[in-house]
């Protein structure tokens, strides 16, 4: 890129020095072909001979260019004056480095404009992709739902034949039904006239057997005689009749009559616990300010009301039944709007206050969310550019140092806290080794004390048995005293031992211990034996089983006590097998 | 729980008296008299024939024998062992014979359902009714004994016969709009009549005492319809169970529903109870056990044990397909019952037939679902408290209380297989019937 920009610049140069003074054309030309002719000293501009005709030629340039004229006129029209040519190179190195900032910022633009460029390209070529994808996705939506149709059409068509087969069936069942009850009625006709003549049969057979054998008669259970049949009998049935059901009429009317009153109740407690809502309510609205008029208005027919339906509502009339329905439902739609009319300011409330109180209309709020929306969209963009950018960056070449750079920093820092962990650990090492110094200095003095407590004891004992036995030198043994008092804390231990489990745990330290602890043990193999022996016996007065009357009978009891219940039922119940698994352990 | 001796019975012919006194047996052709509470032998009748129906006046005065084979009915007495009465039906026969609600009448139905025949046994008089209909269920007498309510049937229409049974003089005759009319249930009041159609149409019809239509129900048509009915001891609600599985229940005041009980193959119901009864097998061949010990244990190993488990929701209930080519279906609630206190009612769907379903009356919902191994025979609740008892074939007798489950076993020796219980009208003792021996629980 900046060999391109010098490029440029040359361009720009020359064309301008082409357009600018194109009558100096020659006078160029004639110090470059000179410069050419005499390599790289004389390639330059100025030179000892052309001083004079470089001057003017600047200074023409110069004042073509509308500098103030190089030379100096007073000092002479040779002389430069330096003041001026000073000022004029200060201007125009401050021309050059203005023209260099400006081509580096057009660079700039061009390159954003290339990437931008690139960037609605892919774009282009995506929107192109979908589009096509969404053509063929068209192209087989078309397809399917012309499948769709074409089975919707059969299905229409089998649904019609289906509804046609139905119809049939259906006359063909009703014609059944008819002719089935046709036939019933008939076969019932006929089963009535057998059963008819079955019946005449019998009456003219005059059956002999028919009959009844009784030894006396028997009174009636209500100890009455029995009435003749007549027209008083009848009408006295009917009076019972509807005597039971009158009564029954009454004590269903009663019920009602009671649930009545006490539904009454509930609502004259729900209307006044309306009644003191809404009073309450309306007299913390009075406190900040003044209800509408129609409100008031209804308020003050409420009043009426709740007077009126208190009176009437002992009379149950239904005049007071409705003005009750009325009023309750008046007021209860007053209480829903009320309610609702909250509802909104608890919500209104918590917008706002997130909006820090001040209410903001929807329209506006959605028209920041969307500007919002749209400032997100363009900072993505431009977050994309930026990483393509970056990419681009990172995939030349030079990143390979900078990596390495970075793997070194993360080196050291670890190299740094390893150093920091391991003096640390140094440190605890120390810490530790001075500590076992601590404890073997102890142990070495701990060992001294002992060997001198043992002498002494030794001393003591030896003291003790020569006082004590006669013969005690030949009965002592010579193992250390130690090791005697270990096998006799062991012995009680083995004697102890009954289970024949544990039995050769205890034998195997008596077969470490010292040869004298074998005598001593010889009882203890004696005791297992009898032990051994002794077992069966008492699993056998054991085993004797114990017959439970009901186990079968499992009480189960539901909710919170199921679980429990069940469980102990599951050890009841499972006692027979408990007692099968102790006498197969034994 | 305490059980008797076994005795023996025939034809399931064994009935507490309705004053709770004495225990009827009937074995063969003899009738056995027992006192309930020491089991002794009061009296013993011989009849003439094989029994086959045995039933308790209503003053537990009298016993009716009906030898329906032979068109004979005997009665005894209680209180003079040598007082007899025998009736002959003759060459009419005999299908069904049953006391009137005072104790003096008995209603004789003839072969072919030709007629019903009420003999008094205070005047030796007969009476006829012609035209019985042979249905579900064509005779109902009201709780309190003042009224019959007889379904007949004559030129192809059905009707409804209301005689008064103190003299047997007809109150009401009317016609019911009815295909085929399968049955008549006084409600407990016995102010209202609930009259239902045949299986192949879903209708229920309510009459009052008078005669009135106070109310047709029908849930739905072109299915087969209701199954049973059963009235709540309030009067307050009448259950419908019908073949679509479900029960309806209905309320006195408007005759309308109240709500539907259904019996969902799987319970997702949270607030139920489902328990399930678990058998355990004692395991055979155990050689590490003594001999002793597995002489103890061959008791149990006849009699497996079972007990009940609280299953976690949902709970599928087992069901049994029905053959749809075979008449009577075995589908639909066939069977319900109301507790004594109205609170819960206790139904059984024949295509789960070994659940037993029982509902809360109060907050109208399940409460708890009995499923046993073996297919339920027959339930029933104790007359005084809350309490069901349920047989399944098997040697164990079943309870449930609000407050949860038992199992008994019967101690009996050899197999004793429970196909019905009954409550003695104390609810404090249970009768158990088996195939030819009965049990007296306490």
């Amino acid at each position: 890129m900046p060999e391109s920009s010098l490029e440029n610049k040359e361009n720009i140069n020359s064309s301008s020095r082409f357009a600018m003074s194109p009558s100096r054309h020659d006078t160029l030309n004639v110090p470059k072909s000179l410069s050419k002719n005499s390599y790289n000293i004389l390639s330059a501009f100025c030179t000892e001979e052309n001083v004079s005709q470089c001057i003017s030629y600047i200074n023409q340039e110069v004042s073509s260019l509308g500098f103030p004229s190089v030379c100096g006129e007073s000092s002479g029209s040779r002389g430069l004056s330096t003041v001026a040519v000073l000022n004029t190179m200060y201007e125009l190195l401050q021309l050059h480095r203005r023209g260099l900032r400006t081509v580096e910022d057009l660079e700039t633009d061009q390159l954003k404009s290339n990437s931008d460029l690139e960037y609605a390209q892919l774009g282009n070529s995506r929107l192109k992709d979908q589009l096509e994808f969404s053509r063929r996705e068209n192209s087989g939506l078309h397809e399917r739902e012309r499948q769709l149709q074409l089975k919707t059409k059969s299905l229409q068509n089998y649904l019609k034949n289906e509804k046609e087969e139905v119809q049939k069936l259906q006359n063909i069942i009703a014609s059944r039904a008819t002719q089935y009850n046709h036939d019933m009625k008939r076969k019932e006709r006929e089963y009535t006239k057998l059963k008819e003549r079955l019946n005449q049969l019998l009456i003219d057979k005059k059956d002999k057997k028919l009959a009844i054998e009784i030894l006396n008669c028997v009174g009636r259970s209500d100890g009455k005689r029995s009435l003749w049949k007549t027209g008083k009998t009848e009408a006295r049935h009917e009076g019972e009749m509807y005597k039971t059901l009158l009564n029954d009429y009454e004590n269903r009317q009663k019920d009602l009559m009671m649930e009545n009153a006490e539904l009454k109740k509930v609502l004259q407690q729900m209307k006044k616990e309306m009644v003191s809502i809404l009073s309450q309510r309306k007299h913390n609205l009075k406190g900040e300010k003044f209800e509408d008029s129609i409100e008031q208005v209804g308020s003050d027919n409420d009043e009426e009301v709740y007077d009126s339906s208190r009176e009437t509502l002992e009379l149950s009339c239904e005049h007071a039944r409705e003005q009750l329905t009325n009023s309750i439902r008046q007021q209860w739609r007053r209480l829903k709007n009320h309610m609702e009319k909250l509802d909104n300011q608890a919500s209104l409330a918590q917008m706002g206050g997130r909006v820090n109180k001040d209410l903001i209309s929807r329209e506006a709020h959605e028209e920041e969310m969307e500007k919002l929306a749209l400032e997100i969209q363009e900072c993505k963009d431009f977050i994309q550019t930026q990483q393509q950018l970056l990419q681009q960056q990172l995939s030349s070449p030079c990143d390979d140092e900078t990596a390495a750079l970075l793997n070194d920093c993360y080196m050291l820092e670890e190299k740094e806290r390893l150093k920091e962990e391991w003096r640390l650990f140094d440190e605890q090492r120390k810490n530790f080794e001075k500590e076992r110094k601590n404890f073997t200095e102890a142990a070495i003095r701990l060992g001294h004390e002992r060997k001198a407590f043992e002498e002494d004891r030794a001393t003591w004992l030896k003291h003790q048995f020569l006082n004590m036995t006669p013969f005690a030198e030949r009965k002592k043994p010579h193992t250390s005293k130690s090791q005697s008092a270990s096998s006799v804390c062991t012995e009680p231990e083995g004697k102890s031992m009954s289970t024949p489990a544990r039995m050769g745990k205890s034998l195997t330290p008596a077969t470490f211990a010292t040869p004298k602890a074998a005598p001593v043990k010889m009882p203890s193999t004696a005791d297992l034996y009898r032990t051994l022996c002794l077992i069966p016996d008492h699993s056998s007065s054991k085993t004797l089983p114990k017959i439970e009357s009901c186990q079968d009978s499992n009480v189960m009891h539901s909710n919170e006590f199921s679980v429990k219940s069940s469980n102990s039922n599951g050890a009841d119940d499972s006692s027979i097998f408990s007692y099968a698994e102790e006498n197969s352990q034994t | 729980m305490n059980f008797s001796e076994v005795f023996k019975h025939s034809n399931q012919l064994c009935r507490v008296s309705p004053d709770g006194k004495y225990l009827a047996t009937c074995v063969q052709y003899r009738l056995v008299v027992r006192d309930v509470n020491t089991l002794q032998i009061l009296h013993l009748y011989t009849c003439l024939d094989q029994i086959s129906q045995m039933e308790w006046s209503s003053d537990s005065l009298f016993i009716l024998c009906a030898m329906y084979k032979r068109g004979l009915v005997q009665v005894w007495s209680l209180e003079q062992p040598d007082w007899h009465c025998k009736i002959d039906e003759g060459s009419a026969g005999l299908v069904c014979s049953r006391w009137s609600p005072d104790g003096r009448h008995i209603l004789n139905t003839t072969e072919f359902h030709l007629r019903v025949t009420v003999w008094s046994l205070c005047t030796k008089s007969v009476s006829y009714i012609k035209y019985p209909k042979a249905c579900q269920k064509g005779v109902d007498f009201s709780r309190d004994g003042r009224y019959m309510a007889l379904a007949e049937r004559r030129d192809c229409k059905d009707y409804v016969s209301v005689f008064v049974c103190d003299d047997w003089q007809l109150l009401r005759h009317f016609e019911t709009e009815t295909q085929d009319l399968a049955g008549v249930e006084w409600s407990p009041n016995g102010c209202v009549l609930a009259a239902w159609d045949t299986c192949l149409e879903y209708k229920l019809l309510l009459y009052s005492l008078d005669g009135r239509l106070l109310s047709t129900y029908s849930a739905y048509e072109w299915s087969l319809g209701i199954k049973s009915i059963a009235w709540s001891p309030s009067s307050q609600f009448l259950a419908v169970g019908s073949y679509d599985e479900k029960v309806r229940i209905l309320n006195h005041i408007t005759w309308k529903k109240i709500t539907e009980f259904e019996h969902p193959a799987s319970i997702s119901n949270s607030k139920a109870v489902v328990y399930k009864e678990v058998e355990k097998r004692p395991v055979l061949g155990n050689e590490d056990l003594p001999i002793q010990q597995q002489l103890t244990m061959g008791n149990a190993l006849f009699s497996t044990q079972s007990k009940y488990e609280i299953c976690q929701l949902p709970v599928q209930v087992p069901v049994v397909k029905p053959d749809p080519d075979r008449a009577n279906p075995k589908i639909g609630v066939s069977s319900m019952a109301f507790s004594p206190d109205s609170r819960y009612l206790a139904t059984k769907n024949d295509n789960m037939p070994n659940s037993v379903w029982v509902w809360d009356m109060q907050r109208l919902r399940l409460l708890a679902v009995l499923e046993q191994v073996a297919a339920v025979r027959s339930f029933q609740w104790d007359p005084r408290r809350p309490r069901l008892a349920l047989c399944t074939g098997n040697g164990k007798v079943y309870l449930w209380s609000p407050a949860g489950c038992v199992s008994v076993q019967v101690p009996v020796e050899g197999s004793f297989q429970v196909l019905s219980v009954s409550w003695h009208c104390s609810g404090d003792s249970l009768i158990l019937l088996g195939k030819s021996s009965c049990v007296c629980a306490t």
